[in-house]
């Protein structure tokens, strides 16, 4: 058991370096770079293990995000309300937001506990809708579950901007009474969800990278991974050596719902504020090009695009106005020169491996 | 429980299916005893295929009813068909292309070990001796198969002959009772095809399995079936050893066409 938690704890030492040492030092903007970069890539390798591995095509991604980040911040939001009365920061030095320092708390708060809940509450959430969209359309071979995923994702969008405004301070009585279903359709509806105490951190977010990366790298490289990729190359020929396709499909699916939410609850709980709107199919092709770019199957591969492309914007700053453009063509251009992707299947070190070996080929 | 269902691996008892008003396979009826090893022929479009997509449940028979070691297997789903230890070789060849040798091969391997999602991620003790087991089984198919030296290539750089072998190594994993083989000897040279021949030998005895094959190629088939089932146009027109079958008058005209 030791040995099979050790690359959590190599995670989460890079997370608290990465959140103790690297983030004063690259300075806010930086470090928004990289917690962003960080959901990405929860992001983008969740979508990896039913785009990539199990080869069915959902485009519905920002959906399960919305419903998680929609949980976390309710949760944390009218949560917070409950407990302590207000909605202010009660955490410690690991969801310490101000970057500037000069915070003398202790590590964890009273709030870390609640926000660790919202964001298991979140994923949670994603996955039980997860399920329900995945079980009628899993059954099905083909393009039913880009359809039924395209829907699901704006379905998801007008529900949480059909919802009531939100609960705020002056109505604390109305808050503490109000059942948690009452609050469930209290969630700022077009405007958004605003005022959310932020814990998330660039520690927290890395945390959960780890666990994505883990997740996802020992699905890969295990049977039960084979078989989601058998499923993949000949579905009858999956069937043929007992595979059930339908339940490998739908517990794939509902795993990367799971992180979809989670990641949307670290969103949310990052930026204070939450926008359905934001989150229609326009974020999930995001996610989706990420994917692509990265090779279709690759977990390293979908988590290098996911950062490139949270910097590329920014990157791309100094052609100004034609940033967008510059930034799809850059797109096209990759799609031309590497339709495989990034790194195709493999993964890196894969590759790194092959190179070597070519290497002495040619010396020997 | 009837005692014939028992004493056979496979009991298929006058089971039918029709596309529309097409008559496909009809009242096809087969027993194969243990260590059994069976041809069905016929011309081209006769059903053969069809026979096998109904055993593994590709299509469901309008009619007639299916056992493997004593269980009524149509209703079940292909999956579980495979489970019940009825495995099968696809005419035209369908292997997981993108994935190695070895890894095709484990895909047969893990079905008698299949794992769920916690102990996969979680890694446990458990969950590490079963991998190294499927690999262990999974080796050791590719060795009698002749591929070990392959196992790193990806099954789609293949040579034709390979890949052929490779859906009976696959199939072979899933440690059946009763093998299908859709034209295993399709697109191999005369010396290849007589290795395969041997090599189907072997395994029947090895693995005492039952073997049930569809071939074009007579000569093979007269070789190493010991019965043999002639189909055309769905209907099961004679049954027999080599010797009977070779001077049927049924099975001449089937094959050449009724004497001018």
């Amino acid at each position: 058991m030791p040995r099979a938690l050790a690359p959590l704890l190599l995670g989460g030492v890079i997370a608290l370096i990465l959140h103790l040492v690297v983030q004063p030092a690259v300075g806010g903007f930086g470090s928004n770079l990289i917690l962003f970069a960080g959901i990405n890539i929860i992001l983008a390798v969740s979508l990896t293990v039913v785009n990539g591995f199990t080869g069915q095509f959902s485009i519905g991604h920002a959906g399960f995000m919305a419903l998680g980040g929609y949980t976390a911040a309710a949760l944390m939001y009218y949560g917070s309300f409950k407990i302590y009365g207000n909605a202010n920061f009660h955490g410690g030095a690991l969801s310490w937001t101000g970057r500037v320092g000069g915070f003398s708390g202790p590590w964890m708060g009273s709030g870390d506990l609640l926000f660790v809940i919202a964001c298991l509450a979140g994923g949670i959430v994603a996955a039980a809708a997860g399920w329900i969209v995945g079980l009628p359309s899993l059954r099905l071979r083909g393009d039913y579950l880009a359809i039924v995923t395209l829907g699901f994702g704006e379905i998801a969008r007008v529900i949480l901007q059909g919802t009531d405004a939100q609960l705020r301070r002056s109505q604390l009585d109305a808050i503490r009474s109000a059942s948690p279903l009452q609050l469930m359709n209290k969630l700022g509806g077009a405007l958004g969800f605003i005022g959310i105490p932020p814990y998330t951190t660039v520690f927290w977010v890395y945390v959960w990278v780890a666990i994505m990366l883990i997740v996802a790298i020992r699905l890969k490289r295990s049977s039960y991974g084979r078989a989601l990729l058998s499923i993949r190359e000949d579905e009858i020929a999956a069937q043929a050596v007992g595979i059930n396709n339908t339940r490998y499909k739908v517990r794939a699916f509902v795993l990367s719902s799971f992180f979809a939410g989670v990641a949307g609850a670290l969103y949310s709980l990052q930026i204070g504020s939450i926008n359905a709107g934001e989150l229609g199919f326009q974020r999930s092709f995001e996610i989706l090009i990420m994917v692509v770019l990265g090779g279709l199957g690759s977990v390293t591969g979908a988590a290098l695009a996911a950062i490139i492309l949270t910097a590329l914007p920014e990157v791309l700053r100094f052609v100004d106005q034609y940033r967008m453009i510059v930034y799809s063509l850059l797109l096209i251009v990759m799609m031309i020169v590497r339709p495989q992707g990034l790194f195709g299947v493999r993964e890196v070190w894969d590759l790194m491996r092959r190179r070597r070996r070519q290497v002495t080929g040619g010396d020997a | 429980m009837n005692a014939s269902l028992a004493e056979n691996l496979l009991d298929v008892r006058a089971i039918s299916i029709s596309f529309g008003g097409l008559s496909a396979v009809k009242d096809f009826s087969l027993a194969l005893p243990p260590r059994a090893l069976y041809g069905l022929i016929g011309p081209n479009g006769a059903g053969k295929t069809t026979v096998f997509n109904l055993l593994t449940a590709v299509y469901q028979p309008d009619q007639g009813s299916v056992h493997v070691c004593g269980r009524q297997i149509n209703g079940l789903k292909t999956f579980q068909i495979a489970h019940a230890g009825l495995a099968r070789t696809f005419q035209n060849i369908r292997l997981f292309g993108e994935l190695s040798v070895l890894d095709n091969v484990r895909m047969g391997a893990q079905m008698r070990e299949p794992h769920g999602l916690t102990t996969t991620v979680l890694r446990t003790g458990g969950y590490v001796a079963t991998e190294r087991h499927i690999d262990a089984w999974a080796r050791e198919m590719l060795r009698i198969m002749g591929l070990s030296h392959r196992e790193t290539e990806q099954a789609k750089h293949l040579p034709y002959g390979d890949q052929r072998r490779l859906e009976i190594a696959r199939a072979l994993a899933t440690q059946p009772k009763v093998l299908l083989l859709d034209e295993p000897a399709a697109g191999m040279n005369p010396r290849e095809k007589v290795e395969l021949m041997e090599l189907i030998r072997f395994i029947r005895d090895k693995f005492e399995v039952a073997i049930l094959l569809i071939e074009h190629d007579m000569n093979l088939v007269m070789r190493i079936c010991e019965q043999i089932t002639v189909l055309d146009h769905g209907e099961t027109i004679a049954v027999g050893t080599p010797a009977n079958i070779q001077c049927h008058p049924k099975v001449i005209e089937a094959y050449l066409g009724e004497p001018v």
